[in-house]
């Protein structure tokens, strides 16, 4: 008899989740589904013709993109030293890392506003080497840079991690300098870490709205002017509504799950390798 | 060859302090204590993974106390083998070769000949992860060998091995020290493994070293409890296998002993204290040995008690209080002990 019960209790506590999750998962799919299936393919296809869409659409991925290679060539040495050294301070410079996580973006707009402007420190010493952020493409970056830098960061640092440290010290006897070390051992067996944590950046990259509304509204790109696509699809809502926001906005998505699929599927595949 | 001299490291909470060490070359040097003893740290900071707070370490005369690990040509091979997963097992013995900057042609020829000594040839183009524990030691090995290191620092690398596999593994890593003379610095808690490996034996405790002498002076002549413990508490004798059937008779010191093993000529026995069945009339059995002995010492510990009988050689026995008080047992008592043939350890 008591076995009977702790049958249904174990059975009904595996339904209630399975329908919690089956209520997540609508909740997720069906606005990003319903926005995708609104237009139909031709629609979607003149809206992609429109250049203000395509260079909007070129602009948010090359910047994110940029954003990426910057956040590894700079962020995969700080995973590593976080990953292998014990010292004081550590612990609050990990909380730091994952600061723009916390904060509101507009709000790091401003932040980065007031560093990288013309008349302020960043800015000016960049400005003497001709690089301006205010409403130009390296603004766009450092934004997208800003807020997404933590996902490569913590990833990467996760990957070395588990990286047993007498990998090392074996490459170290059988003769491999530090630099070799890293780059036959410790890189090469961190790789998958740092690829989704890279594949993570970009996605958030290319999203974000906040910051590079604040820092660079408008660039010139291409001999014409062209905003990221978050801000393109909240222009064009703000300024014709609905119907114009909603052709944008499935082209916008699309653009972005194509990619993250994508990269997903080379992820995966990588590791079964 | 390898000299070290009032060598401390501080590693966090541990720390080793004043351990002074001297291997001569081509020697097979045993490094011996229990978990927490520091040999590791011992083992690594000779390979110069760790900074030293005071002493030298020396090899083949010259300092290296602050030499970076990589010029130290010291091979290390740890006890669960440390592959590098994302390269071949051929790119594993590669690696030391290649970071020496080595011609290609050499490469190859040292490979096949590495290879052909631990028998890992048909290995070589598969990947570590579905190699079997003694496979991977093996190539663990072939990978430190192969760039001829000076010496070749073993840590614990039999124990993660199954009997079967471990036994030959022992059996090789004699026959390489044998045909390569190489130096070897081999850090074990297995006090079998040290017998049967090492010329000479130094046992560690608490991040010092306690006593270094041969395998036979740490048996015989114990110089602290701590020693002792490590090498009595097991009966450990010398003996000669005497007949040359499957079950065969060791002359252990005079009393001779029942056991089943393949080994011949000189061996060691081991026994453990609870397996030794004592009593006061002789037992006649088709599985064992009785000897006759007279206690010579009985040593209380909580609800067992150690009975020492000398037959001679004394041999130690483990009773429960209870039947230590039934059967009325007191030093003088001339007694019987049993010993099944399946308990004894020839090695």
């Amino acid at each position: 008899m008591s076995r009977v019960r702790s049958l249904v209790r174990y059975h009904s506590m595996g339904a209630i989740f399975a329908v919690l999750a089956l209520l997540l998962l609508v909740f997720i799919l069906v606005p990003v589904v319903k926005t995708v299936f609104s237009s139909s393919p031709g629609t979607l296809w003149d809206t992609l013709l429109d250049e203000s869409v395509y260079l909007s659409i070129l602009l948010t991925v090359l910047a994110g993109l940029l954003a990426t290679v910057i956040g590894l060539v700079m962020g995969v040495p700080l995973a590593y030293l976080l990953a292998r050294r014990q010292f004081r301070g550590k612990r609050v410079l990990e909380a730091l890392i994952d600061v723009p996580i916390v904060i509101p973006h507009s709000a790091a707009g401003i932040a980065l506003l007031f560093v990288f402007g013309r008349q302020f420190l960043l800015g000016k010493l960049f400005g003497h080497v001709g690089i301006t952020f205010l409403d130009s493409l390296a603004g766009v970056v450092i934004a997208m840079m800003f807020v997404s830098l933590p996902f490569l960061i913590d990833s990467s640092k996760d990957a070395f991690k588990a990286v047993d440290v007498r990998m090392e010290k074996v490459a170290r006897t059988l003769g491999a300098s530090p630099w070799q070390t890293f780059f036959r051992v410790s890189l090469p067996l961190a790789r998958k870490g740092i690829f989704s944590g890279s594949v993570m950046m970009w996605a958030r990259a290319m999203s974000e709205f906040g910051a590079v509304l604040i820092l660079a509204y408008h660039v010139p790109f291409f001999g014409d002017w062209a905003v990221v696509a978050p801000v393109l699809v909240n222009d064009r809502y703000a300024a014709y509504g609905l119907d114009y926001a909603l052709p944008v906005a499935s082209l916008v998505i699309l653009v972005s799950l194509v990619i993250f699929v994508a990269l997903r599927y080379i992820a995966l595949k990588g590791e079964k390798e | 060859m390898i000299k070290v001299s009032n060598l401390s490291v501080k590693l966090g909470d541990f720390s080793l302090q004043d351990v002074n060490l001297d291997v001569e070359s081509g020697q097979y040097f045993i490094v011996l204590g229990p978990t927490g003893a520091g040999k590791t740290v011992l083992l690594e900071t000779i390979a110069g993974l760790h900074p030293v707070v005071n002493g030298t370490v020396s090899v083949e005369g010259r300092d290296i106390t602050h030499l970076q690990p990589e010029r130290r040509a010291l091979g290390i091979v740890y006890q669960d083998h440390v592959l590098f997963p994302h390269l071949s097992v051929w790119e594993n013995v590669a690696f030391g070769l290649k970071s020496a900057r080595c011609p290609k042609q050499d490469i190859r020829a040292k490979i096949e000949k590495v290879a052909q000594l631990v028998n890992i040839d048909h290995l070589l183009q598969r990947k570590p992860h579905g190699l079997s524990g003694g496979e991977r030691q093996r190539v663990s090995l072939a990978r430190a060998l192969v760039t001829e290191p000076k010496v070749l620092l073993l840590d614990e690398p039999l124990s993660a091995l199954d009997p079967e596999a471990r036994e030959k593994m022992q059996r090789q890593l004699a026959d390489i020290h044998r045909r390569l003379n190489v130096t070897i610095i081999h850090v074990t808690h297995d006090f079998e493994e040290a017998l049967s490996l090492g010329d000479r034996v130094a046992v560690m405790n608490r991040g010092g070293v306690v006593q270094v002498g041969t395998p036979d002076d740490i048996m015989r002549r114990p110089n602290s409890e701590f020693v002792a413990g490590f090498a009595l508490s097991r009966n450990l004798f010398r003996g000669e296998v005497v007949g040359s059937e499957d079950n065969v008779v060791v002359n252990v010191g005079g009393a001779r002993i029942t056991a089943q093993t393949a080994s011949r000529g000189t061996v060691h026995v081991s026994i453990r204290p609870e397996d030794i069945f004592i009593s006061r009339e002789s037992v006649r059995s088709t599985a064992g040995d009785c000897l006759r002995g007279t206690i010579t010492d009985v040593v209380g510990k909580g609800s067992v008690i150690y009975v020492v009988v000398d037959v001679p050689p004394q041999f130690t026995c483990l009773v429960s209080r209870q039947s230590f008080g039934e059967l009325g047992l007191k030093t003088g008592m001339d007694v019987y002990i049993t010993i099944r043939t399946s308990a004894v350890h020839v090695f």
